[in-house]
């Protein structure tokens, strides 16, 4: 690194965790400033670290601090973050430190600010850590676009860009530097293995029987218990917030032994989970049970083994969780997988052999999104009047925008401007006007200020309050505050269901305005709700090892036998795919029939097709009654015979996985698709075109703000080309519908659909045949619901009281 | 997750009859209430230019909502060819954003009129009309012994009212779901509001839920081409 900093090169630094790549990307910069001459007045920033995560810049900021005042180092060190206080903030504004430790949201803060150009005159290196987690997101794409500001406020910084090992290094290269410079690529340099010892990994061999369905683990907890009395420090890693609350619950229901176990998740108080930190890092804790909070660059402490509850879902997470374990280079990691079900054993062996090939996920390929654009669009207009031509050679300067049209660009900018509708109503009230040389200047102050309010690409999931409280004659009462669940999660619940929540089981009652109405629920076992399962869907380089594995019985010698005996049977039964078939059974069970297809294409890819398929059967005359779809099948049921139907038109299923369905039937169902409309949030809230709420606002904001599913419905009727609804498809696309995927897979699979005519289930159906009934219907037959709902209501009201 | 099949789309709206003070009213899933005894239609809350006035503030919302809530006024109202067409209040977002230079909605409205005596009650948002418009304007009228006015009054008066924005969640196997919806009960009849960029407060709030106490108070769910019945004290 030093030498790339003494030839001004910007470069990637591929290290994996633990081998102090964070130092490495400072340590030019310590050298730099140490031999620089004692300036006259306040100077700028020397150098820029930008960090996802708070609490990683201030951790970066206490390691930094310590050396530089040992040696008595004349640098200065500041972090800046939310949490900054507002008059430390303006200090720095005026009198810059010679280093400042901060996030990608504060960056665009301080490029909007008038004295921007002046705090970057001096930037020599821009450092970006955990770049592989920030590049393919939202907050990447505003990331590189201001960095796209920062290069042209100081064209003599070079950028530094620290990440772990990547399926595919040269997008992160180009994401560095300049895309209109004479070399688009960032050096790149590689960190030898850290370790010669090859980690531990293992799949728990349990001796109690393996689920056929659902993510407890709950078969496990002994054995994972026992795992934590036979460490120094064990980190548990589950995939959700809700998971964690289970697993802590039940791992403190057999603490016989009074082992320190803690939780660590984002729905916990700040408090709280710095309290767990800094009890890690005081070895004071036997575990921690954790999300993926704890999965980027912070080491806490001294842990030494790593479970992860429930399938990994890629090879590239289950190595970062690995990486936590042992940051000393002598020793071997360990991490013992728990699979939850029969399938994830499976996708936990897949893991391990990525794993050990060193094998990453490759990042799915995305454009910049536009809704970040407009938001960085109004900042840069903000900050000081420019040229819209010459925005438009910045922004694509950008690597995520580097193929940005200038059409796009344009009514990217005329959204930002007045909304960009066809229907030219609001050039009066429009936020950038253009000066006479045709430089755009923002209209107003009181723009300017609701831009920085409106700063970041992180949309908040709506909160509900969640409080004890039940029935009371008839009406909800509701009392003490116990904290705050995601609004969707709420939206899954019926009263009776059963939850765990700040490590209680409780009972929802209902739902009374935003506030979620819950009672203690003593001794009841609580139903974890399907998307506990997993918030990442399956990934497709797992996918493609789990479809090879069933493929090849020669491999089914490492799986337990239980897994091993079960393959065998659906071998006998039925038949297993080769590695990129698609398997499609069919089999009538008591009064219906059902279609189950293994296309192992993630649960987001499943859902969507299942909306699809359930139109097409329906335009058979299949009538189907309606679908299930995990991360590894999908099953359709339905009163029609296929069999029959095939019987008939040979190519009916051929057909049917046709890839026309993207076509269609796909515009048709995104039309009421409430994805389609959560995705619309998302876009609409980044682009500035509502307001974001701010705690303490709700009152007001009940009032005020404006149901975006409405905004979408007007709009999508009148305007479905609008540039708006073209982000909210593209996130779409890659998000919550896998469109990608999907897409991919009916490609895949042309000429290779392999179709098993059954008398009766196949092994292979049994789990997600399990899972029926348990989910919550979901879908956007909205209206036959509440028609079923409202009926049994309106039945219960009428019956006579002596019934009761 | 588990996908319903789709509900089929049929063509013609059902209206569901119900009863006030001895008036047969018809409620369509529109979000209007029809008078056939005296051939009155009525409708609440159009806001219209609300996003006008979104924008004004700076978020630039759709400037569609205006024309389009006129249309399904007009669709509606061919349908029952009224002889009176009630307008209850808030018919204008704001009174200072209004329809002077949307030429086509003062066409719509000035149709309206055509087509039936305009009324239009005075409304919160809109205590005068903000244009020179056809109609009259009136804090409140009289239908067969129900008040039509803006806003609920606890004066023992029988009322059809618009203002609070009813809106209903049921907890259904796809999930909660949210609709506009008309409330009634012996007292009253509570109008969805009609405007397409208009939201709503939920029935249980105290907000609504306190002037429908009588056990037998009923919603009306607007769902695509019928309302759904749901008692109110079995939704949370």
């Amino acid at each position: 690194m030093l030498a790339k900093a003494e030839a001004r090169r910007s470069a990637l630094l591929i290290a994996p965790t633990g081998a102090g790549k964070t130092l490495a990307g400072f340590l030019p910069s310590l050298i730099d400033l140490t031999q620089r001459k004692p300036g006259i007045g306040p100077r700028g920033v020397h150098t820029l670290y930008i960090s996802p995560l708070k609490a990683l810049a201030v951790d970066i900021s206490r390691n930094l601090e310590a050396p530089i005042a040992e040696m008595t180092l004349p640098i200065r060190v500041e972090t800046r973050t939310g949490d900054t206080p507002g008059a430390r903030r303006q200090r720095q504004m005026r009198s810059p430190p010679d280093i400042l430790l901060t996030t990608p949201e504060q960056v665009a803060l301080i490029l909007a600010h008038s004295e921007a150009r002046r705090f970057f005159s001096d930037l020599r290196t821009i450092v970006i850590d955990e770049l592989h987690a920030i590049a393919p997101s939202k907050r990447g794409d505003l990331l590189a676009l201001d960095l796209a500001r920062v290069r042209k406020l100081a064209p003599e910084a070079i950028s530094f860009g620290l990440s772990a090992t990547v399926a595919e290094p040269d997008d992160l290269r180009r994401w560095l530097v300049d895309q209109h410079a004479p070399v688009t690529r960032a050096d790149l340099v590689e960190a030898p293995a850290a370790s010669a010892a090859r980690p531990d990994l293992s799949i728990l061999e349990t001796a109690e029987r393996l689920p056929w369905s659902g993510h407890s683990a709950r078969h496990a907890m002994n054995e994972i218990y026992a795992e934590i009395g036979l460490h120094k420090l064990s980190l548990v890693f589950v995939n959700t917030r809700m998971q964690a609350e289970w697993v802590f619950q039940m791992l403190w229901e057999i603490n016989e032994e009074g082992r320190r176990i803690a939780l660590h998740h984002g729905s916990l108080d700040v408090g709280q989970r710095r309290k767990v930190e800094a009890a890690m890092a005081a070895g004071a804790l036997d575990a921690v049970v954790c999300t993926s909070t704890l999965d980027l660059g912070i080491d806490w402490g001294d842990v030494d083994l790593v479970v992860n509850v429930g399938a990994p879902k890629g090879a590239s997470r289950l190595l970062q969780r690995i990486g936590r374990a042992n940051h000393r280079l002598d020793q071997p990691s360990k991490a013992l997988l728990v699979p939850s079900n029969r399938f994830e054993v499976l996708e936990c062996r897949a893991a391990i052999d990525a794993a050990y090939a060193g094998e990453q996920d490759a990042v799915t390929k995305r454009d910049g999104a536009l809704d970040v654009l407009a938001q960085h669009v109004l900042g840069m207009v903000t900050a000081e009047p420019i040229h819209p031509d010459d925005l438009f050679t910045e922004v694509t300067s950008a690597a995520p925008f580097a193929s940005l049209g200038r059409e796009d660009f344009d009514r990217v900018l005329a959204f930002a401007t007045d909304g960009g509708y066809a229907l030219k109503a609001y050039d009066r009230f429009a936020k950038i006007k253009a000066d006479k040389d045709g430089r755009l200047r923002i209209a107003n102050a009181r723009i300017a200020q609701a831009y920085r309010m409106n700063i970041g690409t992180i949309v908040e999931a709506t909160m509900l309050k969640v409080h004890l409280g039940g029935a009371k004659s008839g009406a909800l009462r509701y009392g003490r505050l116990l904290g705050e669940i995601e609004e969707y999660f709420a939206e899954g619940l019926t009263p009776g269901d059963t939850f765990v929540f700040a490590g209680e089981v409780l009972k929802f009652e209902g739902l009374l305005e935003d506030r979620v109405v819950a009672s203690r629920a003593t001794g009841r076992d609580p139903m974890i709700p399907s998307y506990a399962g997993g918030k990442f869907p399956l990934s497709t380089h797992l996918a493609r090892r789990v479809r090879s594995m069933l493929a090849t019985p020669s491999d089914w010698k490492h799986l337990p036998e239980q897994v091993a005996e079960w393959l065998g049977l659906q071998r006998d039964k039925s038949g297993l795919p080769e590695r990129d078939d698609l398997l499609i059974e069919t089999f009538p069970r008591s009064g219906r029939h059902y279609l189950v297809a293994y296309p192992f294409e993630g649960r987001l890819a499943h859902q969507t097709l299942g909306m699809l398929l359930t139109r097409r059967l329906e335009r058979a005359g299949l009538k189907p009654l309606g679908f299930v779809a995990n991360d590894y099948a999908i099953a359709v049921w339905m009163l029609g015979d296929p069999q029959l139907k095939l019987t008939r038109e040979p190519r009916f299923l051929i057909d049917l996985f046709d890839a026309d369905m993207l076509g269609d039937d796909l515009e048709d169902w995104l039309a009421e698709s409430a994805l389609m409309k959560r995705s619309f949030r998302h876009c609409a809230v980044i682009a500035g075109l509502i307001e974001r709420r701010f705690p303490g606002m709700e009152k007001k904001a009940r009032a005020v703000t404006i149901s975006t599913d409405l905004i979408y419905d007007v709009l999508r009727r009148h305007e479905p080309d609008h540039i708006l609804l073209k982000a909210a498809r593209a996130d779409a696309a890659t998000g919550l519908m896998d469109l990608r995927r999907l897409s991919d897979l009916l490609m895949r699979i042309r000429g290779r659909i392999v179709h098993h005519s059954l008398e009766r289930v196949s092994p292979l159906a049994v789990p997600i045949l399990l899972e029926i009934g348990r989910e919550p219907v979901y879908g956007e037959a909205g209206d036959a619901m509440i028609a079923e709902e409202a009926e049994r209501l309106m039945q219960e009201a009428c019956e006579p009281m002596g019934s009761l | 997750m588990i996908g319903q099949a789709l509900a089929r789309r049929s063509a013609a709206p059902t209206c569901t009859p119900c009863t006030l003070a001895g008036a047969d009213l018809l409620l369509h899933p529109a979000g209007v209430a029809f008078h056939g005894g005296t051939g009155t239609l009525v409708v609440a809350d159009l806001h219209l230019e609300k996003a006008t006035a979104f924008a004004a503030r700076g978020q630039m919302l759709p400037p569609y909502e205006t024309l389009e809530s006129l249309r399904r006024l007009t669709r509606v109202t061919q349908e029952f060819l009224p002889r009176r067409l009630v307008l209850l209040g808030d018919s204008f977002h704001s009174r200072h954003h209004v329809l002077a230079e949307n030429s086509a909605a003062i066409g719509l409205i000035e149709g309206l009129a055509r087509a039936a005596e305009l009324n239009w009650i005075a409304g919160n948002h809109d205590p005068e009309l903000p244009l020179d418009l056809p109609g009259r304007c009136a804090p409140e009228m009289m239908l067969e012994g129900i008040t039509l006015r803006h806003a609920p009054v606890a004066d023992g008066a029988t009322e059809m009212v618009g203002h609070l924005h009813p809106v209903a969640s049921l907890a259904t196997r796809a999930g909660r779901q949210r609709r506009k919806c008309f409330v009634l009960s012996g007292q009253r009849l509570l109008m969805p509001a009609f405007g397409a960029l208009t939201g709503g407060i939920g029935v249980t709030d105290p907000l609504i839920a306190r002037w429908f106490e009588e056990p037998d108070a009923r919603a009306f769910l607007l769902c695509r081409d019928r309302l759904q019945t749901v008692p109110l004290a079995a939704l949370t």
